[in-house]
């Protein structure tokens, strides 16, 4: 009964949201950058989306395997996942600011892997390729959102990645309806599928080389033209150590970079310095950000794997089979819907509020399960708290760890709070299962609420929102 | 490069990829007129009427996977000269068992959006008697040697990216009374003596025995599977022996015939065919040396049937049921195979 996880890895921790831009002040709209980022996942989610749509359609109808075999490998994918991204983040940040190259090589090596599933005809095989094809997703994921992060005003950096989260699910929900289109028009046309992937794919790539600004120093400096975020930013605590302090001298180069984060420059060209691998792990010297890695770690251990939810939704209210699986639709439709809301809600009211208040959904999506009472309308209600919570914390954590990540190491920075709490969800997920084993699932949910409920309130308490900090330096 | 120049590449570009994909799109489609043509070379089909039980010899009925216009549809041959003519049904089944009279036919449903499978129970003419939703894509069929149950196994998988789990579901009917149980889960399940509970249980390939209550299937958990007795009465499951999938008992009850998977061989074709004798619980390896991912159906004691891969979708093959002999193909271009007399 393991169904496949849905986007349990795509997200991250939290940090400080507590940015508030004072009442009526008019907000710069989303960056070009961010529209352009948001455009090109959203074309490269229609294009993975119809391969995984049709995938189990083709191992099964198409080439009579069993895909169960599969599964086995699944747990080392993800592993690897969470691996490549902190290698994808360091590479990112070296010669000062490689995002746009490193997450151009992600989105290229998995548009790369659609035709060869055409060639592909045994498991082991189409294992290989949708491996690489996570590796693309695990190199680009940390660079892309530094670039979201690097291209939007501190003050809507939660809406910035509401807008692109929400382009994101678009594409994932859209993705699946051509996939089923494409095979309504055909005969067993997986080639085709796997072709208009490749094909949609390539446009997301070219997208991305056309439109993404290889440095986003350009539009950086004229959205953040007081360029005073880096030194009296929005946080005490991030204030005092951004002048590179903690990291220089602990890293080994210190003699080459004085000069970052001194000020507001350029993150690419020649005259940045190249964070090493060291530096990039010093960053959790950084109390702040240790802070939020530390968060997301714990509530990430607390969260059921989104497959757990389906099952138990399925299970507990009675869901019936052949809904099953538009389930996870449920929970993308409220995410996609409530994105771009919660982040300007984030940017507001404060992030890390926001990001804790969606924790919050997550724990009443997790007593609507536990309750007795079980209405026709109680599904629904769970996958709408359900894509709560993802709207709520995908994006606004990347915009509250944002805060704690000076910009030469922001791709490293963000990869280690998503690789933190993915692979907490990994360790859950483990737990939860042991635990529905031994206990059954209803004490194992219960268990897991408890935790969540506690977890919480820890963050709650390690890291209030400093509403006093902020305002100066934005405005 | 200015705005407009980028403009232009992304639209040349568009052109040619939309170019790229229509072309894709339209030869997959034109594929349908190939495939309703009859290839050469192919076996010959007629349509014409099929029955489960005709009294007039042992026959053997399949899914046809032969180009022409009646890909898909179930089809009969004599069980003596199983190469020979085909008679066609106009039933279309993805995968079909029979047995005394019932016939069970998973089938895909094409919907708006996206396409739906159910599970058809039909009579001795191949009319439905009955239907049932089926949660996903279908894999295994059976029917209880007195044509009282049917069980099927699909394959459930999650819509996330690039997801690679998948869990199955297997359901059983009692086609007298039409009572479903969607799910073996909601059998106890005993496991070396202990019940039994993990979130991550899977059944599939159900076979049953003569006497309308005991069944085998394949119970995987932890990584390991199982040979399970089931009690259609108790509702309980029992786990009798490790390493065995897509159990098929023979006729005799005696010994199932399953697929091992055998250590040292590559990933994607890691099974082997063994039988099993119950009694003795000794294993004896079938004269197939190549992975076999089937349920086999027992011709009779001593021979079995299954499907490989082949040029039109599988081929039939058999071998004995005692390890000696070579496997023989006897069909091209079929799969799902039911013994009916």
């Amino acid at each position: 009964m393991y169904v496949a996880d849905s986007r349990a890895s795509t997200s991250a921790a939290s940090a400080e949201g507590a940015v508030r831009p004072r009442a009526g002040r008019r907000r710069a709209a989303v960056a070009p950058t961010v529209l352009a980022l948001g455009a090109v996942s959203l074309i490269t989610d229609v294009s993975s989306e119809m391969v995984t749509a049709v995938l189990p359609l083709y191992l099964v109808t198409g080439l009579g395997l069993s895909p169960l075999g599969f599964g086995l490998l699944d747990g080392i994918y993800n592993g690897f996942s969470a691996l490549v991204r902190l290698i994808g983040g360091h590479l990112a940040d070296r010669g000062g600011g490689r995002h746009k190259g490193v997450a151009g090589f992600g989105y290229a090596l998995s548009a790369a892997c659609k035709p060869l599933l055409l060639l592909a005809h045994t498991l082991t095989p189409i294992g290989l390729i949708l491996a690489a094809d996570r590796t693309g997703k695990g190199l680009r994921t940390a660079p892309r959102d530094a670039l979201i992060s690097l291209s939007s005003t501190p003050e809507t950096r939660g809406r910035a990645f509401g807008v692109h989260r929400a382009m994101d699910t678009a594409g994932a929900l859209f993705g699946p309806l051509v996939a089923f289109l494409i095979l309504r028009a055909t005969v067993d046309g997986y080639d085709a599928v796997f072709t208009v992937s490749f094909c949609v794919a390539v446009v997301g790539v070219l997208v991305l080389v056309l439109f993404v600004p290889n440095s986003v120093n350009g539009a950086r400096t004229k959205s953040d033209p007081d360029g005073a975020r880096t030194k009296s930013g929005p946080d005490g605590a991030r204030t005092k150590s951004a002048p590179d302090g903690a990291r220089t001298k602990s890293a080994p180069d210190g003699a080459r970079s004085p000069a970052t984060g001194t000020a507001p420059r350029a993150i690419s060209g020649d005259t940045a310095p190249r964070p090493t691998l060291r530096a990039a792990l010093a960053l959790l010297g950084r109390p702040d950000l240790r802070r939020v890695t530390l968060c997301a770690l714990l509530l990430g251990l607390a969260t059921v794997s989104d497959s757990f939810v389906y099952l138990l939704l399925q299970r507990r209210l009675g869901v019936p089979d052949r809904w099953f699986a538009l389930l996870p639709l449920g929970t993308a439709a409220a995410f996609l819907l409530l994105a771009v809301p919660l982040g300007r809600l984030a940017d507001r009211v404060g992030r890390w509020r926001v990001f804790l208040a969606g924790h919050g959904a997550l724990l009443l999506a997790y007593a609507l399960l536990l309750a007795s009472w079980h209405g026709t309308a109680l599904p629904y209600a769970v996958l709408l708290l359900h894509g709560c919570f993802y709207a709520a914390t995908d994006g606004v954590l990347m915009a509250v760890a944002s805060e704690s990540v000076p910009e030469e190491l922001r791709s490293s920075g963000l990869a280690l709070v998503q690789t933190g709490q993915a692979l907490a969800r990994f360790v859950c997920s483990l737990g939860f299962g042991a635990a529905w084993t031994a206990w059954g699932d209803r004490t194992a949910l219960t268990a897991s609420t408890v935790a969540l409920a506690l977890c919480a309130l820890f963050a709650l308490t390690l890291r209030r929102p400093t509403p006093s900090a902020p305002s100066e330096g934005l405005a | 490069m200015t705005l407009r120049t980028r403009i232009l590449v992304l639209i040349s570009a568009l052109v040619v990829l939309a170019g790229v994909a229509t072309a894709s799109v339209l030869h997959a489609s034109a594929r349908a007129d190939r495939k309703n043509q009859t290839q050469p070379g192919g076996p010959s089909i007629t349509a014409g009427t099929v029955a489960l039980a005709t009294g007039s010899g042992s026959r053997m009925i399949f899914r046809n996977m032969a180009w022409g216009p009646h890909r898909d549809e179930l089809t009969t041959v004599p069980a003596s000269n199983p190469s020979g003519p085909r008679t066609a049904s106009k039933v279309k089944c993805l995968r079909f068992y029979a047995s005394a009279g019932t016939g069970v036919c998973l089938q895909s449903v094409h919907g708006p959006v996206q396409d739906t499978y159910r599970a058809v129970l039909l009579d001795t003419r191949l009319r439905e008697t009955a239907r049932y939703d089926v949660p996903g894509i279908p894999s295994r069929a059976r029917v209880s040697p007195s044509g009282r149950y049917a069980a099927w196994t699909a394959f459930v998988g999650g819509d996330s990216y690039a997801g690679t789990n998948f869990s199955t579901r297997a359901a059983i009917v009692d086609t007298r009374t039409g009572k479903l149980t969607p799910s073996l889960e909601a059998f106890r399940l005993v496991k070396d003596g202990r019940t039994y509970h993990a979130a991550d249980v899977n059944f599939w390939g159900v076979t049953f025995a003569a006497d309308d209550r005991t069944f085998y299937a394949t119970l995987a958990t932890k990584g390991r599977t199982y040979l399970i007795r089931g009690d259609l009465r108790a509702r309980t499951l029992t786990t009798l022996h490790t390493n065995v999938e897509c159990p098929s008992l023979s006729p005799d009850g005696t010994r199932v015939a399953y697929k091992k998977r055998v250590p040292g061989l590559s990933k994607d074709a890691p099974w082997h065919l063994y039988v099993l004798d119950l009694r003795t619980m000794r294993e004896t390896p079938l004269a197939e040396s190549r992975s076999v991912d089937d349920q086999v159906v027992w011709r009779d004691d001593r021979t079995i049937v299954y499907a490989l891969p082949g040029d039109y979708g599988a081929d039939l093959y058999t071998v004995p049921s005692d390890g000696t002999g070579t496997p023989r193909r006897i069909s091209t271009a079929a799969v799902s195979p039911a013994y009916v007399n």
